[in-house]
Order: structure tokens, then sequence, then C-alpha cells
């Protein structure tokens, strides 16, 4: 029986692996770390089970919650994650206010097919910050640091700053913290093996990490 | 003379300046956590004040990308949320100030109608949820007006509900003619 059979069988995903923080970086926002999930999946259209989903948790939120976001726990510890590195979280919004955002402005969740639905039902659900990756085109455990001089971003022409905050791999920066992902490591038609990334940050409990990546894996895994 | 030749290479190290690199970690977290309380307070007065008051809430970013900011732009952006939050509490204070005059306006109606003719005020004015206002006009119409028969009328619930208008999704091919 290959590994992990016996698991999916039973509704369990693998657990977390956990990558690690540049020490001068984590010293600086202790709390900060990643850790993902790896599920054999493919991209495609969601089955009706997961957009039956969506549109449960579109008919559970509401407008008045959209504007309590702010104030509960999880939210309110990426928005101050924002505002410490710099970034404005009313304009680069944080991946649950962007989606409770956009449920106001389309009137419910739209499915944008698998794994972004997984994703989005994981976020909206528990808040925390999730992405996806090709799991079999980043090489080793991933990471947080900040840029060295001439690093980029593959597929991207312009140099990253130096210092600038990215999820790497062992080789090179596999996307911007909370920014695009560089060419070729995010989710594409060719994609086989999915990583499914949480970022944490001060004030986000692990218990909330590991159930997003749960949930969002044991709905990639049911599609 | 082993210590003598070797003075030159120890004076030419640059040693680290004891206690500089680390006091100014601790401030940068002490910022950190500033912002962060900063961050929660102004949230609470941003929901407190959703639909009431327009609250000031919104700060520019630093850096077009994320990083790790030093002391001096940390304290901008805690200075900058400091403003927001006394900007957010005095348009609180202002905004409860005038829903208190108004609450006084509406039972001085109340109490003598005819001085204030026409006077409308509604129930968003008071602060309150829902639909409706208090209207001082005169009982039946011209007549009423003539014989100086004042009084105030309370307007009850909402409109009945329409039908939701369908949002724009500026589909480009619908836009064309063309069926999807």
């Amino acid at each position: 029986m290959p590994a992990g059979a016996a698991d999916r069988r039973m509704g369990w995903v693998p657990a977390p692996q956990q990558g690690w923080v540049a020490p001068h970086i984590a010293s600086e926002f202790p709390g900060l770390g990643i850790a993902w999930v790896e599920v054999d999946a493919k991209p495609g259209r969601s089955p009706e089970p997961v957009r039956r989903r969506l549109r449960d948790l579109s008919d559970r939120t509401y407008g008045s919650q959209a504007i309590r976001l702010r104030e509960r726990p999880i939210p309110w510890a990426y928005r101050v994650f924002f505002r410490q590195i710099g970034l404005d979280p009313d304009r680069t919004r944080t991946p649950v206010e962007q989606l409770t955002l956009d449920r106001l402005h389309d009137g419910g969740f739209r499915s944008h097919g698998l794994p972004t639905d997984a994703l989005n039902v994981a976020i909206v659900e528990t808040g925390v910050a999730l992405r996806a990756f090709d799991a079999d085109a980043f090489e080793g455990r991933l990471c947080i640091r900040d840029t060295a001089p001439g690093e980029s971003l593959a597929g991207q022409t312009a140099e990253l700053a130096k210092g600038t905050l990215a999820i790497a791999d062992e080789a090179r920066p596999v996307a911007m913290l909370f920014g695009p992902a560089a060419e070729g490591l995010g989710v594409g038609k060719g994609t086989r093996r999915i990583a499914i990334a949480a970022v944490q940050v001060k004030g986000v409990p692990q218990i909330a990490v590991e159930e997003a990546l749960w949930m969002a894996a044991s709905t990639l895994e049911a599609a | 003379m082993t210590t003598l030749s070797g003075m030159p290479r120890l004076l030419d190290q640059t040693l680290p300046r004891p206690g500089v690199a680390v006091d100014e970690r601790e401030a940068r977290l002490q910022l950190r956590r500033q912002i962060a309380r900063l961050e929660a307070e102004l949230g609470a007065l941003f929901g407190e004040a959703f639909g009431h008051a327009e609250v000031p809430h919104r700060i520019d970013s630093i850096a077009a990308a994320p990083r790790v900011l030093d002391l001096g732009e940390l304290e901008v952006i805690r200075d900058r949320l400091a403003d927001r939050v006394a900007e957010a509490r005095a348009a609180l204070v202002e905004r409860k100030r005038v829903e208190d005059e108004n609450r006084e306006l509406v039972e001085r109606m109340l109490a003598a109608p005819q001085d204030f003719k026409w006077v409308r005020v509604s129930r968003q004015d008071l602060g309150l949820h829902g639909c409706g206002h208090w209207h001082s006009r005169p009982r039946l119409g011209p007549i009423g007006m003539l014989m100086g028969w004042w009084r105030v009328k309370v307007s009850s619930g909402c409109p009945l509900a329409g039908r939701l208008e369908a949002v724009d999704r500026k589909d480009p091919a619908r836009q064309a003619g063309h069926r999807t």
C-alpha cells in the first residue's frame, strides 16, 4: 500500500511540516512562522459539495461581520502584522478581509475552482492566511526570510528590493510575503501535487493554523 | 612583547558597541506592541462609528513591499495611528453631542409642536437603527395650519423590501451581446 493511502482512506491529511524563519527576522517578529501540507491533487473545477459549502458560507457571512472583522483576534493579528511590515491593510488587504469584501461585492463567494475554493473556505472559516504552491516545483523546506541583493522572483525581470520579506525554498524566493508568487511555483495546469502553506503571525494560535491546513487539505483530498 | 604586538590588530577590530543594537531592537519591539494596541483601538472605534459617523482610519503604507521597518518608520506608523485614534474619538464625541442635541430637540418638539413647524428629525439623526422620523406638521393640512393645530407625526418602519438588484459584473461578453 503506498504511503499515505490508509490516511487518505480514513479522511486524514498528513501532519503539517514546519518551515523556518531567518533568525534575525524571527527575533524582530516573534510568533512569525510558516507551515505547509502537501496533497496529491490537481487543479480543476470544484465539485458540487465544495460549491455548496461556499454557498453555505455566503449565507453565514454578513456586512455587519465584515465591519467587526478587524476586532476579531486572528484578522486583527494579520492587520497588525501588515502595519508592522509597512503595508496598509486597507489597501493591501489581508486574505480574510479581501474574501469578505469580495463576498459583499459579488453577493456570495464565487467559485474559482480548486485549489482556490478549498483555500477560501479555510481562510473564511479560520481567518488564517493560506496560499498554494506546486509542491513539485520548490526544493526542500519553505522559509520566511529577507531577500539578498540581486534576487528576484522567477518570471519577473525586476529585482526584489534588498530586505523584502519573502517565502523562499532552499534555492530561491518563491513568493513575496502576502504578495505574488514566482512563475512556475504557483499552481498551474501541470500541477499534480499541491502544497498549502499557512503564514502564522503573532496572535494566531497554532491550533488555528493546523485547523486551516487540515480544512483546506481535506477539502482538496475529498474532491 | 606578544601582547604589545597584538594591540594594533585588536584596536583595528570593530567591536560591537555594547547595548546599542539590543536597545534598538527592544525599542522596535516596543513600538510594534504600541502599533498592535493602537490598531485594536482604532478597529473598535471604526466598528462603533460605522453607520453613524465618518471615522478617519486610513494610513498610507510606508513600504512598497513587505520588509523590516526601522525605528523611524515604526515611529511614523505609531504616530499616525495615534492621530487617527484621536481623530476617531473626537469624531465620535462630536457625533454623540449632535445626537444628544437632536434627542433634546425631539423632546421639545413633542412638548410644543407649534414651535417647530415642519421640523423633521430622523432616527438616524439620533443614532438609532432602522427607518422613521419625527415630523412636526399640521393636523388636517391647511386648516390645521390656519388654526395652529400642530402635532408631531412619528413615521413607522422601513419601506417594504423590493426586489434585490443584481450586481453589475461588467461581463465583457454579455456587454458585447453574446450569450454566455
